[in-house]
């Protein structure tokens, strides 16, 4: 049986805990009595038969028709799918995606159902390259639907090819994809590696526009969503929920199949990142000095491609299907399951090692505004009830922090790294002054639409992601990041954690109390 | 008369250009400059000359050309060894006025007919002129062995290069107005592109590119005297990012964030290394190879690039220039403006108007005498890095100086 979650109170006998620092990773020594380390639950057991789990759902779907029973000769399907952004790493092949759709294409196939089109639902994220979509959905798939033209990617900037479907009573406009739209049925494969994935955020964002996102992708909604892992407390799961509202009132079809992965994260050689660091063998302990030394000597850009050939093992727990509201309410209960872990009360400080990746550098560079991102936006936001430091509380994270950024990937986060943040870090006032000029230059918007470029207005989200950490703290401090970078972010540099505590002291005092969030794997504090 | 004179020596240009990279002072210590005790330059015999006992004088980046032995082989026809560089002065004259000098030494001070009534030391569109009259080649004071030079305790010029300055304004300040005249005429020389956009309805954009001395004058010529335009300025030190502001620039960015700071204003494309469109004017202030490239790649199709930097010997790939149907126009001085408004003005009462009303005199970082001349090479050689904008030699104290006040 797998062990619970943990929450260790660290003592004078307590191993120095693992962080992880991009690339590579450090243990850092906290203090005794008044810090704890908080351990995610371990990787529950996977569904042994996946296809035979997947054809259940697919034949006993909750609170609709069984699928086959919707599929009709002469129809429009639409199969829409999470993109590149999930899982974290990329998941062994064949990827569950490719799994379900080939379940559905089969299903489809034996119903005479010939006009299918399969869409990346990938919002306003950069185009997957083709050996991305073949990872995850197969070289069968691919090979049938890509040369027809019938696998593509969303465009959230070709009007020709957007529909839009009205406002939500809280004036909120609906665009969606217009095939999607008017296809007779609609079918989303997602997987859901945290609780805010999936849902109506799976069509609802997905497969929107720019009109339709900065209704909830704004400073406003991301302060009030506490967290985005508690959908009854997150004003983005409303609005998402209330646009699928809209989407079921214009006869939007949906046939939403959502399925959990376990998190057994990494690979063996990388098996000591997910231990209790008390429990390590002399191998771990042999593989930690191995690969931190080599890290340590290995060109940044070949450290990163390394840690982006990783393929995870994570297994699927659960899959269900039908209705997207009661299918999610199940899918959250099994993320749930896997990640949730409790905590009692907050502490002054919360500390948190920044990994290499996030769900928007896929491939790519974590470059600094997604290490905000992740800190802040992400980790920040792994509770429920309430964060786990308090309020004017401190978070120190670790991360080199370079001024890297992918050309390719993130060419209008440069423009935000040297013209916005230059000017401002309030994510109110950039919304107001800059957003606008992101969101509609032509030239990011080319990018975007024919290479693979986040769109112009992407780095905006991700900053106002961390806009109730900003408000909440009142200093965030980078350990080991690059000092002119760190500042220009609006965070404070530390050459170690020892400093980091000493600046944190001028705020929280010199005997504060820290929390620190172990990851890998991922986990949801329920703290009370 | 104490002076510090440059000498025509192969060796010791060649010595300079090999140590400066590593070391100004270097430079100033085994080149071509040295510190001489001779007498002053004689007065021709023409009418309107006087001597000049300079207050303050500048440090300007082609005298640094000189003294690390960059400077071209252009000027070896165009100047006489051996000369007493400084051409950026404020100085007492021997009537009593207190002037700045404007240095070209054109048709009036070499007894030739000016070029049209009126005209200014610089204006003319030919250059014979400089080499010939009643003295040596020269085209400026500075450069010149019959005028000598501001880099020395006396000097002489000619009337037409004089120009009074009123009580109030300081001897820094006064300083700044030959470097603020060569701004503005770089400034004015954007008109014909500006003119074009403004005609079209656009906002025109010009790009200043460095803000040493040069591009900040060219900052504040910009706001002062051409109507309507944004400018976006790439300035590499903090402090000199901030005088831009200060001077009016609408936008200031790091150099290397320049390109991408002017296609952010103008929300054109990226094509290769270039923009699809850009700027519609730049001022390149820097005047190397690389800085040159920058700018054609970031100005627009048809666009202007105004080179306000001394360039010396450059490789470029001029295809960009070719296709893009690029004007590249030089800045060297001033003379006779035609304003946007129609009229035509002086540059150098521009600058004495300009020097006042932006208190320029905040851009003198240091001042030395004449003896450290060493260190003040060295320190004008550093100044973006050591936070500096314009050094000066400080003549107000000279021995020969108080040997005249007493008399």
């Amino acid at each position: 049986m797998p062990r619970p979650g943990f929450v260790l109170e660290v003592d004078k006998s307590t191993p120095p805990i693992l962080f992880w620092r991009g690339e590579n990773f450090s243990l850092e020594k906290l203090p005794a009595g008044r810090s704890r380390v908080i351990y995610a639950p371990e990787p529950l057991p996977a569904i042994e038969d996946v296809d035979g789990a997947i054809r259940h759902a697919l034949l006993n779907p909750i609170e609709q028709d069984p699928l086959p029973e919707q599929l009709f000769p002469g129809m429009k399907l639409t199969i829409a799918f999470d993109d590149v952004s999930l899982p974290l790493p990329k998941m062994e092949r064949p990827d569950i995606r490719q799994r379900v759709i080939e379940a559905v294409l089969d299903m489809a196939a034996e119903a005479g159902v010939d006009d299918v089109h399969i869409i990346s639902a990938l919002a306003l994220h950069r185009r997957m390259t083709e050996e991305e979509l073949r990872h995850c959905l197969g070289d069968r798939i691919y090979d049938a639907f890509a040369p027809r033209g019938t696998l593509y990617q969303h465009d959230a900037e070709d009007p020709d090819n957007l529909t839009y479907l009205g406002q939500t009573p809280h004036g909120e406009d609906v665009e969606i994809n217009k095939r999607a739209a008017e296809s007779d049925l609609l079918v989303y494969v997602n997987i859901n590696l945290v609780a805010m994935d999936g849902g109506w955020k799976s069509t609802a964002t997905g497969l929107s526009s720019y009109k339709s996102l900065r209704h909830h992708h704004n400073p406003e909604t991301m302060i009030h969503s506490r967290s985005f892992m508690d959908q009854h407390r997150s004003e983005l799961h409303k609005s998402n929920w209330r646009m699928g509202k809209v989407l079921i009132d214009s006869g939007v079809k949906v046939f939403q199949i959502e399925t959990t992965l376990n998190t057994d994260t990494f690979p063996s050689p990388f098996g000591f990142l997910a231990k209790r660091e008390w429990e390590w063998s002399p191998s771990d302990r042999m593989t930690y000095l191995a690969s931190t030394k080599a890290l340590k000597r290995t060109p940044t850009r070949l450290a990163r491609k390394i840690f982006h050939s990783i393929e995870a093992p994570h297994q699927m727990t659960s899959v269900q299907a039908g209705d997207v509201e009661a299918v999610h309410r199940i899918t959250t209960e099994h993320v749930y399951k896997q990640q949730l872990v409790e905590v009692k009360g907050q502490t002054d400080i919360l500390t948190m090692g920044i990994p290499y990746i996030s769900p928007y550098n896929v491939n790519s560079i974590l470059n600094p505004i997604l290490v905000m991102c992740m800190g802040l936006g992400y980790y920040f936001n792994m509770y429920k009830g309430m964060p786990l430091v308090r309020e004017g509380g401190v978070i120190i994270m670790t991360h080199p922090t370079q001024p890297d950024f992918h050309p390719v990937h993130h060419p209008s986060y440069i423009d935000f790294f040297e013209q916005v943040l230059a000017d401002t870090t309030d994510p109110h006032v950039m919304s107001q002054k800059w957003e606008k000029q992101y969101a509609e230059d032509e030239w990011y918007k080319h990018l975007y639409r024919t290479t693979y470029a986040y769109h112009g207005v992407h780095p905006f989200y991700m900053w106002y992601w961390g806009s109730h950490a900003l408000q909440h703290c009142s200093r965030i401090i980078i350990v080991g990041g690059d000092p002119k970078t760190v500042r220009r972010l609006g965070f404070v540099p530390a050459s170690t954690m020892d400093d980091a505590l000493e600046i944190a002291s001028d705020v929280v005092g010199r005997a504060p109390t820290i929390t620190h969030l172990h990851s890998p794997p991922l986990m949801v504090a329920d703290v009370s | 008369m104490k002076a510090l004179k440059i000498t025509r020596s192969n060796t010791k240009f060649a010595v300079a250009r090999l140590v400066s990279p590593i070391s100004a002072l270097g430079a100033a210590k085994f080149g071509p400059l040295s510190l001489v005790n001779e007498s002053a330059p004689e007065l021709p015999n023409a009418e309107g000359w006087h001597r000049i006992t300079p207050r303050l004088t500048g440090i300007c980046g082609s005298d640094l050309s000189l003294v690390e032995g960059h400077a071209s082989t252009y000027f070896d026809d165009w100047v006489s060894f051996p000369f007493v560089p400084g051409h950026e002065v404020v100085a007492d004259c021997d009537d009593g006025r207190r002037v700045v000098l404007e240095p070209v030494l054109g048709h009036a001070c070499r007894g030739l007919p000016l070029p049209f009534e009126g005209a200014a030391p610089g204006d003319g569109d030919d250059y014979a002129h400089l080499v010939g009259g009643h003295l040596e080649p020269g085209i400026q004071t500075g450069f010149c062995h019959s005028t000598g030079g501001g880099w020395a305790s006396e000097l002489i010029a000619h009337e037409s290069q004089l120009h009074s300055i009123p009580d109030a304004m300081s001897d820094e300040q006064a300083v700044l107005v030959e470097p603020a005249a060569g701004g503005i005429h770089a400034a004015l020389a954007t008109w014909p592109a500006v003119h074009i956009a403004l005609q079209r309805g656009e906002t025109p954009i010009v790009a200043v590119l460095g803000a040493g001395t040069m591009g900040l004058c060219a900052i504040a010529g910009l706001r002062r005297y051409v109507p309507g335009v944004r400018i976006v300025v790439g300035a590499r030190y903090p402090h000199q990012q901030a005088l831009a502001r200060s001077l009016g620039a609408d936008v200031v960015v790091p150099s290397a964030e320049l390109a991408r700071a002017v296609r952010r204003e103008s929300g054109c494309h990226v094509v290769g290394d270039y923009l699809s469109g850009g700027c519609h004017a730049t001022i390149d202030a820097v005047g190397s190879a690389d800085s040159i490239m920058d700018c054609l790649k970031f100005t627009r199709p048809r666009g202007r690039v105004v080179l306000l930097g001394m360039p010396a010997i450059v490789s470029l790939d001029l295809t960009g220039l070719w296709h893009r149907e690029t004007a590249l126009v030089g800045a060297y001085t001033y003379g006779t403006e035609s304003m946007p408004d129609g009229t035509r003005k002086h540059t150098f009462d521009l600058a004495i108007e300009t020097a006042a009303e932006c208190q320029l005199e905040r851009l003198v970082s240091a001042s030395y005498r004449l003896d450290d001349y060493k260190d003040a090479i060295a320190h004008a050689a550093a100044s973006g890095r050591r936070g500096a904008v314009k050094i000066v030699f400080d003549l107000r104290s000279t021995p020969e100086r108080k040997k005249k006040e007493t008399n």
